[in-house]
């Protein structure tokens, strides 16, 4: 059996249970086993989070260090804290734009430059695929579906099909939005 | 639902999920991370049983301890720390037993990811001689569940389900079997040797529980959740509970270590497994997350075989803090010499670029800030602000939290703090659902011993941290039934408290002036702050106009940045001797606060 090992980062209240949600669904729907591991609670309000899903995996939930093979980055900064997890065969793909924590908002501390954080991560990794993902939703017809649109930037790494994973989508965002989330799952794609 | 259904579930949801599944009549619990989404679960799924939130975790295990007196199946859930505040009803328990099947579910927190402290509820249950199943993974929690019900029936006793964040906040691929409806007779039989814990009859069932102890230990030790492997010819043994062992099994495998393996999920520990390893190995390695309870029994056994030494090892090399993981155990494998095989051992290059830290934050629109903002400005910074345990325990970052111990500690510590002479002024905070949790008793000892000290009770008209769950003040029960809103002023007033007012914390002016009153007021005063939580008014439908920069106004004082709120961003100047500027961004939810702040008048509503 295919195993991978995938790491979802980003901001709490950005969406990354329903981002890990859509892939572990469509894995299961798949007769794959499955194990995913989800942030809840505190940090849920605007902390980091990072959903650890291990495709084909029966054991534990949480990724050991160095063994993902993709880091699913919804924010920058995110993706890199979290890339200690990657392999060096690994990919990456990752949502350019920031969110800015309260602490550079504030003053405090300063928020590292996009493009340097973004070549950054290239040396970690075997390939990554940056997305300008909110751009892309509001093209695909709403700002939300950004995540979707990451998950069919993903969609051409992970061992699961395009029909599983679109039956997931179909099955988990609210009904109404099914349509502009197909197309913006097709969007990414083509990243 | 149809053998062999599969469906991807979150650990909490596969155990509501059992629990409706077993014909339960009773599910009580307070809201509590990771425990929550068991009853939330439950209420969605609407199965034939009374669900609650009840008060606080002494009042729901006391309420689920009635239910099975009366011959029903009941649930008590809590977070780890929840069994601290029901341990009296717990620790008796153990003597009086049960009638109907009874699961306590402790959902520990190893790591702290939304907790106050980390401490292993399995020594709870070896505390009160409670038999303890931990589960290793979400399907594990799930089958576990009737197989409690069962235990508890057979010997008249609970048995606590204690599955850590990882069980509980896992997901996976559930493999659901058929729902066999089980019929209990309801009915209280008057018992009192048995429920009346009178000193003559609480000696004789002391002596009872110890007696059933070894007949409950062997059917736990033979159950199918442990598990030896043995391994022909190895030398090494390694022992491995609950969740650490899956992590366990992913190492051993990944460093090809010849180990015969002993995974535990019951307690007390299953001595004849430990007894048959300890048979043919020369040294083990015993990993648990937290506390060594596997290890002390396996050291004790390990006494008890005259004819052998045997090297064990566990928390001299197991970390006794945190959360493990398949990292930390190879490493510690591999600096122990349990492995020569180093290519897992822990070493990762971090990147060079400095990251910001992003701790969690109050929201935009959150009523909190704007509460703590007036209080900060009436009490002054050098005042003492000691605090409780919800969203609002993120005011340390606006230096209005000095302190969080336990739920309800707040204005009990504040009293303490008064009365060892602090002369100060001393303002405390606490929200709706904790002051009704345990803030009560507090507030009504301070009036009785006249501490001289404000009560700020933040309300927000709900649970807002653990995912905004209805309580007594909000009128509303689980299952959405209608209830009587009791209402917090009437409780303070009752309490004896003779300043009580309630204030809109949107209203910065108003609310100051209130919370300077309050600090003049001699003896005990109570400001309640009232203003839906932003998120469960959002989802209400209710849209304010959000609020922007008039930036030809702004004067680049950076008086409405202080205020902390994420939707306010500072842009510098961007030529030498100019004013930089704030401005605001789509997160704003439109509470308006930052206009009533600015000294300039130059933020206003979106036109």
């Amino acid at each position: 059996m295919i195993e991978f090992d995938l790491v979802i980062v980003g901001v709490g209240g950005q969406g990354a249970i329903l981002t890990s949600d859509i892939v572990g669904l469509a894995a299961v729907n798949s007769g794959v086993p499955v194990q995913a591991s989800e942030t809840h609670g505190m940090a849920q309000r605007g902390g980091s989070v990072e959903n650890h899903v291990r495709i084909g995996l029966t054991y534990g939930s949480l990724i050991p260090k160095r063994q993902a093979d993709c880091i699913l980055g919804l924010e920058p900064a995110e993706a890199l804290r979290a890339v200690d997890y990657l392999s060096s065969q690994g990919v990456i793909v990752v949502n350019t734009n920031p969110i800015l924590p309260i602490t550079a908002l504030s003053g405090a501390c300063e928020y590292p430059d996009v493009d340097m954080m973004i070549n950054e991560l290239r040396n970690y990794c075997k390939e990554l695929v940056a997305v300008d993902a909110n751009s892309i939703a509001k093209q695909a017809g709403h700002p939300l579906t950004a995540n979707v649109v990451m998950i069919g930037a993903l969609s051409k790494f992970i061992p699961l099909s395009v029909e599983a994973l679109e039956e997931s989508i179909r099955r988990l965002v609210p009904p109404k939005t099914v349509d502009v989330n197909i197309e913006a799952f097709r969007l990414g794609r083509l990243q | 639902m149809s053998n062999n259904t599969i469906s991807y579930l979150l650990g909490n949801h596969a155990i509501a999920q059992a629990i409706s599944q077993c014909s339960t009549d009773v599910v009580a619990g307070y809201p509590g991370t990771p425990s929550s989404e068991i009853i939330e679960f439950l209420a969605a799924i609407k199965p034939d049983c009374h669900i609650e939130w009840s008060v606080n975790e002494k009042v729901a295990m006391e309420v689920a301890i009635g239910a099975s007196w009366a011959g029903g199946r009941s649930v008590a859930t809590m977070k780890h720390v929840g069994l601290n505040v029901a341990s009296d009803p717990f620790m008796t328990l153990a003597y009086t037993g049960t009638r109907g099947g009874m699961i306590i579910i402790s959902a520990d927190d190893p790591g702290c990811h939304s907790s106050q402290n980390e401490q292993d509820n399995r020594r709870y249950a070896a505390f009160a001689q409670i038999p303890c199943l931990d589960p290793a993974v979400p399907q594990e929690a799930y089958d576990m569940v009737s197989y409690a019900f069962e235990f508890s029936e057979k010997f008249n006793m609970p048995v606590m389900l204690r599955p850590t964040t990882r069980v509980c906040h896992g997901k996976s691929g559930i493999k659901l079997r058929t729902s066999t409806p089980v019929h209990h007779e309801i009915g209280f039989k008057k018992i009192p040797s048995r429920w009346v814990m009178l000193p003559a009859h609480a000696r004789l069932r002391h002596k009872d529980l110890i007696n059933k102890q070894q007949e409950m230990a062997q059917e736990l030790g033979s159950s199918k959740w442990n598990d030896l492997d043995i391994i022909e010819g190895a030398k090494i043994g390694i022992i491995a509970s609950g969740v650490a062992s899956v992590y366990t099994k992913e190492c051993l495998e990944k460093l090809s270590i010849k180990a015969s393996f002993l995974k535990i999920s019951t307690y007390p520990p299953p001595v004849e497994l430990i007894k048959e390893l300890l048979g043919i190995v020369d040294k083990v390695l015993v990993i648990e997350e937290m506390e060594p309870i596997v290890e002390d029994v396996v050291r004790s056994i390990s006494n008890s075989i005259s004819n052998k030494e045997i090297e064990i090892h566990g928390k001299d090399i197991i970390p006794g803090y945190g959360e493990l993981n398949v990292s930390i155990i190879a490493s510690c494998m591999a600096s122990s010499g349990f492995t020569e095989n180093q290519k897992e051992a822990d070493i990762v290059d971090k990147t060079s670029i400095e990251l910001p830290n992003r701790p969690p934050v109050m929201c935009p629109g959150c009523p909190h800030r704007a509460t703590y903002y007036a209080m900060k400005k009436a009490f002054g910074k050098d005042a003492i602000f000691p605090g409780d345990i919800g969203c609002y325990t993120l005011g340390v970052q606006m230096e209005t939290m000095d302190t969080c111990l336990c739920m309800g500690a707040s204005i009990t510590t504040a009293t303490g703090i008064y009365h060892a002479g602090e002369t100060k002024p001393i303002c405390c905070s606490i929200g709706d659902s904790t002051f009704l949790h345990t803030g009560i008793p507090g507030l009504l000892n301070a009036v009785y011993n006249n501490a001289d000290i404000t009560v700020a009770i933040l309300d927000n008209r709900t649970t807002a941290m653990t995912g905004h769950q209805p309580h007594p003040g909000t009128g509303q029960t689980v299952t959405g039934d209608a209830t009587y809103m009791v209402l917090l002023e009437d409780i303070a007033k009752s309490c004896g408290v003779q300043f009580v007012k309630v204030t809109d914390p949107f209203n910065i002016e108003s609310t100051t002036e209130i919370f300077d009153k309050a600090k003049k007021h001699k003896g005990t005063s109570v400001v309640i702050s009232k203003q839906e939580c932003i998120i469960t008014a959002r989802r209400r439908g209710i849209k304010p106009t959000p609020f922007e920069v008039d930036i030809d106004k702004c004067n680049g004082c950076r008086m409405c940045i202080k205020f902390g709120c994420p939707a306010i961003q500072f842009t510098d100047a961007q030529v030498e001797g100019e004013k930089g500027y704030a401005h605001i961004s789509n997160l704003c939810a439109g509470c308006g606060v930052c206009a009533s702040i600015c000294p300039f008048d130059a933020i206003k509503e979106v036109c």
